[in-house]
């Protein structure tokens, strides 16, 4: 390769950048940030529209505005960081150089090209199609164009994360298997590129038809075939935010994996069930046999269920492992009492993984239920489960992990420290609640992507229980809370990236430096209790487990109450 | 030594397992286990399962069958569109018609008793919620879906559209009687 380059280690964490991988990164982690702040500010037009005493949007930019709130966040944020954090787990972690930097330039080209012209055709009006945009309702052709080259540099980025991974082989800068958190990237990196080529399979001609070469795409298809893309780009989320939960657990506590052939096998169920997970969005479709509905989102999901409850525990487990080690070892909480609750990239991650478990997984698991699905499709019960997994699991994790790369990767002192160190409960917690609002509220049947819950203007408009009005009302209170975080977060990491001291960069070197081998651990642990190496934790994986199973049930309690249907 | 440097071990899958990690695998499993049985067992014990009942149709088919069935049983008509009110037998087929923004007609059904309810749409995708008893049903065009249904109380329910389906979308709101 022509392309010359150097390598900085980086004086504060030790890890070593590439040059061309860290411009990558920073430019993808930008991107990134870029778009939380439009979606952000799209929020709150959706928030203050479905607070019903405020409704303050007209139904027509409401439409607008949450088809690209739902895009710019779902696909463009967490898409052009999960880029940055694909790169950073290959060439940083394996301190290898970046494959072919020009490719992935242009990768990054495309995404933003693609993104823009996305987002104009929403801003221009007729393309309020949600971020479903199902079939026969048609947006305008350049909607579909612009999220198909977004797609096309995605997949070239995760070929370039692919490359960069022999490259790391040849040149032999690690020996043995690659870090879990590495291994944790490719399994993303597995995902994503089964989701991106389904949302080829099924955008392209619904583009074609757009455009009006095709004449007809089918609408039951197009559903099939649109969550394998909608749903899967979820997943590749629920692997990059894991990773980094890993990450963060080594990187705070210094914490190794308790057993590497338990969290990598639960990864390796990811990528064999996670993307099934999708066909419970078909649940309540007409044309789908009860067999494909049970085959695919019990027998199948359940793998990715389990793989999901073992991260679950082993992630926590390997923080309480460590900190035992270094003596907080008194009783079962001594360990989760003295965690550094001050360091954001700490709290973000540990509000993150309660938050996924315990909102979004076991709500989750509701919606994946074939019959529950009945009581709970097109509430507004799911986007609060989405916004537990989606903004608790991998925005908070994805903000927390930024606080570390402030000063590892763009090289400045953060700005106002005092707020970051808040910023993880206030919008953490902000979103606990109202993820919980919202799945009350579509207990009791609020619909979702619904401008006026009053119906007004038509002749038969229903009266929703007064109960609807108040959690819909705390979802507006709890929505503004969730955003002043958001913008927290973003003056921030935006502030510190320009007015924040530059700190001293690390030596260059024209070459690698190979990581060394480490020494086998001892086997054997002399904390703990009852032969548990990690008893609080337990513990907490019990709760959540009664949590799990009395939830479970009450909801079947609801089924058996309504209209007999067979 | 952590998992951002390699593992220790080169072969990783002998990694020994932690008993904490043992035990809480072989709970996870079991839970899974009864809810994949949870799910298999309502089909047979449960009365709450969604049809899979379909058949292909064109808006031009489904609205001959509709207004065939409206014609043989309005009893009276509603609102200031004149909207009809049926009131089928138990027992028989039913149609209901979703379509830009409207469901029609309104159906007047009486208690206990078990219909065949044809669902379609005549343009984009729909919603069928019926409230409040929060039965969700996806509607999409070309496809009729035939679900029996059996009310089991009395009194005034509304099927709201809850898949976007445009500007008018919030005023899509049928109804069903229940006597």
């Amino acid at each position: 390769m022509s392309v010359t380059t150097t390598y900085r280690t980086d004086p504060r964490s030790g890890l070593q950048f590439e040059s061309h991988a860290e411009r990558l990164i920073t430019a993808n982690a930008v991107a990134a940030v870029v778009f939380l702040l439009i979606g952000g500010l799209l929020a709150i037009g959706v928030v203050l529209t479905r607070w019903p005493a405020v409704h303050w949007l007209e139904a027509d930019t409401f439409y607008q505005v949450l088809t690209a709130h739902g895009i710019d966040m779902l696909i463009f944020w967490i898409i052009f960081f999960e880029v940055a954090v694909l790169y950073f787990c290959s060439s940083t972690l394996l301190r290898c150089r970046l494959a072919t930097p020009r490719i992935a330039w242009l990768a990054f080209a495309l995404m933003v090209i693609g993104a823009i012209t996305n987002n104009v055709a929403v801003y221009q009006g007729g393309s309020s199609v949600m971020m479903t945009s199902y079939v026969p309702m048609m947006a305008a052709p350049s909607f579909y164009f612009g999220l198909i080259l977004f797609a096309v540099g995605a997949l070239i980025a995760c070929f370039v994360f692919f490359g960069t991974l022999v490259v790391a082989r040849r040149d032999r800068t690690y020996q043995g298997s690659v870090p879990l958190v590495t291994f944790g990237a490719v399994t993303a990196a597995i995902i994503a590129v089964f989701t991106i080529a389904s949302g080829a399979i099924i955008l392209i001609p619904t583009w074609l038809m757009s455009i009006g070469v095709v004449e007809k795409v089918d609408p039951l298809a197009y559903r099939m075939i649109w969550w394998a893309f909608g749903h899967s780009s979820q997943q590749i989320n629920v692997a990059a935010h894991i990773s980094i939960w890993y990450a963060v657990a080594a990187i705070a506590f210094g914490a190794k994996p308790m057993s590497e052939r338990v969290s990598r096998g639960a990864f390796l169920l990811y990528i064999l069930f996670l993307q099934l997970a999708s066909a419970h969005h078909l649940l309540a479709d007409p044309g789908l046999s009860t067999g494909w509905k049970v085959v695919n989102t019990s027998y199948f999901m359940y793998f990715a269920v389990l793989a999901s409850m073992i991260h679950g525990l082993t992630i926590p487990g390997a923080m309480e492992v460590a900190q035992r080690k270094k003596g907080f070892n008194k009783g079962l909480f001594e360990w989760l009492r003295k965690a550094p609750w001050g360091n954001p990239v700490f709290s973000g991650v540990f509000i993150s993984i309660v938050g996924f478990g315990f909102l979004g997984g076991i709500s989750g698991v509701m919606m994946g239920t074939e019959q529950l699905n009945m009581i709970i499709h097109n509430t507004i019960y799911v986007p609060g489960h989405f916004h537990a997994t989606v903004v608790v699991g991998t925005t908070l994790s994805f903000m927390a992990l930024t606080y570390f790369l402030i000063p590892v990767l763009f090289k400045r002192e953060m700005i106002a420290p005092g707020l970051a160190k808040i910023q993880p409960y206030l919008f953490g917690l902000s979103m606990y609640f109202f993820c919980l609002v919202m799945m009350g509220a579509g207990t009791l049947g609020v619909s979702r992507r619904h401008w006026d819950m009053a119906f007004n203007g038509s002749p038969l408009a229903y009266e929703w229980p007064g109960a609807a009005y108040l959690m819909m009302g705390l979802v507006g209170i709890a929505g503004v809370s969730a955003i002043v975080g958001g913008a927290i977060y973003i003056y921030v990491t935006v502030g510190s990236l320009l007015w924040g001291k530059r700190l001293e960069s690390g030596q260059k070197s024209a070459t690698f430096t190979p990581i060394p081998p480490t020494a086998p651990s001892a086997a054997v642990q002399s904390y703990g209790s009852i032969g548990f190496a990690a008893p609080g934790t337990f513990v907490l994986a019990m709760v959540f487990l009664v949590a799990f199973v009395l939830y479970y049930f009450i909801n079947w309690k609801y089924l058996s109450q309504v209209w007999g249907l067979s | 030594m952590s998992a951002i440097l390699p593992p220790s071990e080169r072969l990783w899958w002998k990694h020994p397992l932690d008993r904490v990690e043992g035990t809480w695998i072989v709970i996870a499993l079991i839970w899974c286990l009864i809810m994949f049985a949870m799910m298999v067992g309502w089909h047979i014990w449960g009365k709450q399962n969604l049809s899979t009942e379909t058949y292909k149709t064109t808006p031009e088919k489904y609205t001959a069958k509709a207004q065939a069935f409206v014609e043989k049983y309005t009893v009276r008509t509603e609102t200031a569109d004149k909207t009809p009110v049926v009131a089928p037998p138990p027992g028989s087929d039913i149609y209901l018609i979703a379509r830009l923004w409207s469901f029609w007609p309104i159906l007047e059904l009486e208690n206990g008793k078990t219909y065949r309810l044809h669902l379609s749409s005549l343009d984009y995708n729909h919603g069928f919620s019926l409230q409040p008893a929060n039965i969700n049903i996806q509607i999409v065009p070309g496809y009729e879906h035939v679900v029996t249904i059996t009310p089991n109380r009395s009194g005034q329910y509304s099927v709201v559209c809850n898949e976007y389906c445009g500007i008018n979308h919030h005023t899509m709101v049928g109804r069903v009687y229940v006597k």
